[in-house]
């Protein structure tokens, strides 16, 4: 056997073994009840793809990969589940009421997504120059040249995200928890008609008339 | 290349590994003697009151959407910075850009007072 | 030298490899499974000493002894600590979540050991230059942050996932000013490989073009690994002890390893940013190394008797609103510098 063959046969290996981890793991994702799990095995899935982009020799998005899905969005989903009022039982039912729907649109944007790949026309990659640096570089040329318009967007959508996260929380802050100015307020007033209660606690009365 | 990360795929297994044979070693050595106050929840010598997976407040979350948008912004800058030296001045006035559109998102959140801890 | 000496016995040895005809990737392998099995042994020792030094250069600080029982002065007070730690009952709560319990040690010390890949500990002594060298090390220590989540979650403690997501809310708010600082040093470099890095120090260290830039570093990497001023997450009067409240036995043993591991680890990337890494006269290379990173992790320890602790609040606005803006400055005016 030829060192070449081996290397080819291991990184099929490789390969394959990275795969059935992102879809087992995504499976668990949508199946498992516990819904803090499930986060963490999105993570695994995020993780598994960053291994695949390795094998593609893609170590820049790779790296992007984790950077930014495992430590930045992962983070972001756990603490939107901390969020959620109903973690307190973690076994939340899960409903399939629309499951037969959501198989539909599952189906549907597959379907057209596999007619649009088909019909797309995606302009040629312009050469990028990559050296022994890695893509790298050539992705920071890219960037600043030939893609120069779409990164300036980016750092636009990326604003836009950020004040429309200010925004939507702005407005959950003051339907559902309060803020903190508020909170305290109303625990102040509280306060004042437990005192002002004749059948409330004789001793703290007591205390607070000293 | 792929291969230069061969080590890198063989040291996370090495960590697990390591994490896996210390509690092992640990498990044959220590005790094994648990009471029901042992295993209660902590909570400085009281009986534990409720538990602990109870709605937080939405400033964590703020600040990992906040977090989240930079990061972003500093994936972008990494490639920026290798080439900059070759690039010269357009490549500043690009990136120059791009972060003060973000600067600008910065200042707007802090204005608002997202970034406020009460 | 030394390295010198391996490098020239590895190249028999794969010579010989060839010769047999035998695939090389199984030596590469076998290479980084050795090289991993030895970088975990020198954490470990490492970690022992460190706890060692702390405790004897917080005694001196306040002129006490420190420990000095066991051994001569104290000297093998961190081998009965470690004892101590494997004989203690490990001990899982009822009300917690057993396996991501359990997972959590195991995830914590992926990053430390994956980190140590790319550090180059001397000339040509690294186990790995890759290209994309310092985001790797941002990408993968990321990973630590979901591990003190999945710690804090499990434990079902109130004490355990409060201080969990101040602390993973003080981690990621303060590695943007980290990232931002590093990529002052990647502009002055013109790479992200480590090995390129110290090469591109020859003439001077980078400290002396980024002087903001190391402060901004020292401080970030400092709230990154926890420790005083920043060290609110443990901060013990509040929070007992944090995330690993309901940790005992070897599984509290691991997060205290990863740790202070990670303290090594900041004071090395620290020194091969800013101070040069490996290079200086006369002594090997190595040995420059240490005496780098010890420098680094004396700051650190430093830092612990000097400063009082911030205030959550101030904590938040400091990582936001100073070292942040000030941050993205650097990085701007070292822009600027490198193009005039």
């Amino acid at each position: 056997m030829t060192g070449l063959e081996t290397e080819e046969i291991l990184s099929a290996i490789v390969f394959y073994l990275l795969s059935g981890v992102v879809v087992g793991s995504s499976i668990l994702v949508i199946t498992l009840r516990n819904i803090f799990r499930s986060a963490l095995f999105l993570l695994l899935a995020f993780f598994a793809t960053a291994g695949l982009f390795i094998t593609l020799d893609a170590e820049f998005i790779a790296a992007v990969q984790v950077l930014i899905y495992v430590g930045a969005i992962g983070v972001l989903i756990l603490f939107a589940i901390m969020l959620t009022r109903r973690i307190q039982d973690p076994v939340a039912k899960s409903t399939t009421r629309s499951f037969i729907l959501g198989a539909f649109v599952s189906a549907a944007f597959l379907f057209f997504l596999i007619l649009i790949l088909g019909k797309i026309y995606l302009p040629p990659f312009p050469e990028t120059g990559a050296d022994t640096e890695g893509i790298t570089k050539g992705i920071g040329r890219m960037l600043l040249t030939y893609y120069l318009l779409p990164f300036e967007v980016v750092s636009v959508l990326l604003v836009g995200a950020l004040i429309g996260a200010v925004v939507i929380a702005r407005k959950e802050e003051a339907r559902g928890g309060e803020p903190p100015e508020v909170a305290l307020e109303r625990e102040r007033k509280d306060r004042e008609i437990t005192d002002s209660k004749p059948d409330g606690n004789g001793l703290e009365q007591n205390d607070r008339k000293h | 290349m792929a291969s230069d990360y061969i080590v890198v795929c063989v040291m996370f297994f090495i960590a697990l590994g390591f994490v896996g044979v210390a509690l092992f070693v640990a498990k044959l050595v220590r005790p094994r003697r648990p009471t029901n106050v042992k295993l209660t929840t902590y909570e400085c010598g009281e009986k534990p009151w409720g538990g602990a997976w109870v709605q937080y407040n939405v400033r964590f979350y703020l600040v990992a959407l906040a977090f989240v948008v930079f990061d972003v912004e500093a994936a972008f800058l990494f490639p920026w910075a290798v080439v900059f030296k070759k690039l010269g001045l357009f490549g500043f006035i690009e990136m120059a850009v791009f972060i003060f559109v973000i600067l600008f998102g910065l200042v707007y959140v802090w204005r608002k007072g997202a970034l406020k801890w009460v | 030298m030394i390295a010198g000496w391996i490098n020239s016995c590895y190249e028999s040895i794969r010579n010989w490899w060839v010769a047999c005809g035998i695939p090389l990737v199984w030596l590469d392998i076998i290479r980084a499974i050795l090289l991993g099995i030895v970088l975990a042994i020198i954490v470990v020792v490492a970690v022992l000493i460190l706890t060692y030094v702390e405790r004897k250069v917080a005694g001196h600080f306040q002129s006490r002894m420190g420990p000095m029982r066991v051994g001569w002065h104290g000297l093998l007070q961190p081998i009965a600590d470690a004892i101590k730690l494997i004989q203690k009952e490990d001990i899982v709560p009822e009300k917690a979540d057993y396996w991501v319990f359990t997972l959590a040690p195991f995830v914590v010390f992926v990053p430390v050991m994956m980190v140590l890949v790319v550090i180059p500990f001397g000339d040509h002594l690294i186990v790995q230059d890759l290209n994309i060298g310092i985001l790797y090390i941002f990408a993968v220590s990321g990973i630590g942050v979901v591990a003190i989540l999945m710690g804090g979650w499990a434990s079902n403690n109130k004490w355990s996932l409060l201080g969990a997501m101040r602390s993973v809310s003080q981690m990621v708010s303060y590695e943007l000013p980290l990232i931002l600082s590093v990529l002052g040093v990647v502009i002055l470099a013109g790479t992200m490989s480590m090995g390129g890095i110290v090469e591109a120090q020859r003439k001077m260290w980078f400290i002396v073009y980024q002087p903001l830039g190391f402060i901004i570093y020292l401080f970030a990497a400092t709230a990154e690994v926890n420790r005083v001023p920043f060290d609110l997450p443990e901060a013990e009067q509040e929070i007992v002890a944090g995330y690993n409240t309901e940790y005992s036995g070897m599984k509290f043993a691991m997060f205290y390893l990863a740790e202070y591991a990670n303290m090594f680890i900041v004071s090395m990337i620290g020194a091969t940013l800013f101070l040069g890494g490996w290079q200086g006269p006369l002594l090997p290379s190595p040995v420059w190394f240490l005496i780098k990173t010890g420098a680094m992790v004396f700051i650190l320890l430093w830092f612990r008797w000097t400063f009082p602790r911030f205030r959550v609040d101030q904590l938040m606005d400091f990582g936001w609103k100073v070292l942040l803006p000030f941050a993205f400055i650097n990085l701007l005016v070292t822009a600027l510098v490198v193009i005039i």
